[in-house]
């Protein structure tokens, strides 16, 4: 049971998807607006991380080498279209405001990432926890991130104004508001760990 | 006793130049911009100078101390970025404005990059486009000359940009800098004041501000509103912040080519984009934009300039 833990929280901390890692950086720069877009990114890449990671691992022994990539993303593409299509069911505000970003996990490193590096050679379970860790870790790293630009960049979060005499910074709203996010967090994660060592 | 042998490989040519000494001298060089600002738009130009000033001092001494780096808050560099960053600034922006400005010119701009002499872009610069993306309401508001009750008036180069006709403006008066505009930018007879002391002791060679202002007054006389060669060449060099832009801000050391060709090339590069920007662009003035972009050029420019070795081929 250990190990399995273990899977599921390296995701988290140690292979953190996008500030160790640093995959999977598109939709962050694009969805990081607002934190409820960070968080719905974040449950629909879980859902295909852990759909693809388990399907992955269990066809992985008749999946030929030389063609495992378009086979990895045929399983992707269906979860992929599952979690749009309940996405647009059921919550249609937040798929609009996540636009074509939805469609998009299909090409998420993160997601191909973990297929190819780990549960094409690995268990079912232990694919499972590992999924599941990494679509935990990248949720917490775009609530973070998409947590700064809000506050700072339209003086809310979750959509509720935080002090109303505040005047919000609007480049951080902006794609170079994000690249300047993710740059300083990753530094400051990076000095972290260079501390720690 | 003191040693005063020193002991050195050729050459053996001694000047009494150091990074701390052209930084102050720079800074005494625009003394007369600032003065020159404080008479037309009143003692409120000087609360931001001196915002922009002791923040930028405070965040290298606390940046420096967290980074565990030598701390040289006195080198003038800091005290130099501060006062740039200030001189950019509209007379009567709100008292936090000029100090968030500082905070990130200094701790992003510069000290992110690994200090002094590692900066890609022109610290003051990249805090005033931070100011300006962030805080445009502020950046854009500007008081008339001479009127200290902050009556709002538009830029030369803003009222241009919306078809306004310019009245009672002469170029006389844009060279004296009886008009609105950021605090330092605006007294073109006390910047050139300042260049020419600059000139004379050398500490910044003709090339880039030249080509510079140059290429402006040239690409806006050929592109001019009635048709090829009718623009307002001087009304476009005595605006906007073009001499303090070309003199004080292009010629930065650390964020500009290393040899005369490639100070050509950055030089013709920031006259071109600013031409455009003004003439085309959404923005009526176009200075800064320039000097940064030809910043982030400044790497290539400087490996296809690089001076050949004696010996080499």
């Amino acid at each position: 049971m250990k190990k399995y833990f273990y899977e599921f929280l390296k995701g988290i901390i140690k292979e953190n998807p996008t500030f160790v890692l640093v995959l999977g950086l598109c939709p962050t720069l694009a969805v990081s607006v607002s934190v409820i877009n960070g968080i719905g990114m974040g449950i629909a890449a879980t859902f295909v991380l852990l759909g693809s990671n388990v399907i992955i691992s269990l066809i992985k022994n008749i999946i030929p080498a030389r063609i495992r990539i378009p086979c990895f993303i045929v399983v992707i593409a269906t979860f992929v279209t599952i979690t749009e299509m309940t996405m647009k069911a059921y919550s249609p505000a937040l798929n609009r405001a996540l636009g074509i970003y939805v469609p998009l996990i299909v090409v998420n490193c993160i997601v191909l990432g973990r297929a190819e590096a780990y549960a094409q050679r690995q268990t079912v379970l232990k694919s499972l926890f590992d999924g599941l860790g990494m679509g935990v870790g990248f949720t917490l790293a775009l609530i973070l991130i998409s947590g700064i630009r809000e506050a700072l960049g339209s003086g809310k979060f979750l959509g509720y104004t935080l002090t109303p005499r505040y005047e919000p910074a609007f480049v951080l709203g902006l794609p170079s508001g994000a690249l300047l996010v993710i740059g300083l967090l990753l530094g400051f994660f990076n000095v972290l760990k260079n501390r720690k060592e | 006793m003191k040693n005063r042998l020193i002991v050195s490989v050729s050459p053996h040519l001694h000047k009494d130049a150091s990074v701390s000494k052209i930084m102050w001298m720079v800074v005494v060089s625009l003394i007369p911009a600032g003065v020159a600002g404080m008479f037309i738009f009143g003692v409120g130009a000087l609360w931001v100078i001196l915002l922009g000033v002791v923040s930028a001092l405070i965040t290298e001494w606390i940046v420096q101390l967290f980074a565990k780096r030598r701390v040289s808050v006195l080198d003038g560099s800091a005290f130099l970025t501060g006062l740039l960053l200030a001189y950019n600034l509209p007379p009567r922006v709100p008292f936090w404005l000029p100090i968030v400005g500082s905070v990130f010119a200094i701790a992003i701009g510069k000290q992110v990059f690994g200090g002094l002499g590692q900066n890609i872009f022109n610290p003051a610069l990249a805090g005033r486009v931070f100011l300006m993306a962030s805080w445009p309401k502020y950046m854009t508001t500007f008081t008339k000359p001479q009127n200290f009750d902050a009556i709002t008036s538009a830029t030369p180069l803003a009222a241009l940009k919306e078809g306004k006709v310019l009245e009672g403006i002469s170029n006389w008066n844009l060279f004296l800098g009886i008009r609105g505009g950021c605090i330092g930018e605006v007294c073109i007879f006390a910047l050139l004041l300042g260049a020419l002391f600059l000139f004379v002791r050398g500490y910044i060679s003709w090339h880039i501000p030249v080509t510079y202002t140059v290429v402006v007054g040239l690409f806006t006389y050929i592109f001019g509103p009635r048709g090829l060669f009718s623009g307002d060449w001087l009304f476009h060099i005595l605006s906007g912040g073009l001499i303090l832009g070309a003199f004080f801000m292009a010629t930065d050391y650390v964020t500009s080519p290393l040899t005369r060709c490639g100070q050509i090339i950055f030089g013709i590069g920031c006259g071109l984009l600013t031409a455009i920007i003004r003439l085309w662009g959404g923005y009526p003035e176009g200075v800064s934009y320039a000097i940064l972009m030809m910043n982030a050029a400044t790497p290539i420019i400087d490996r296809y300039t690089k001076s050949r070795i004696y010996g080499t081929r």
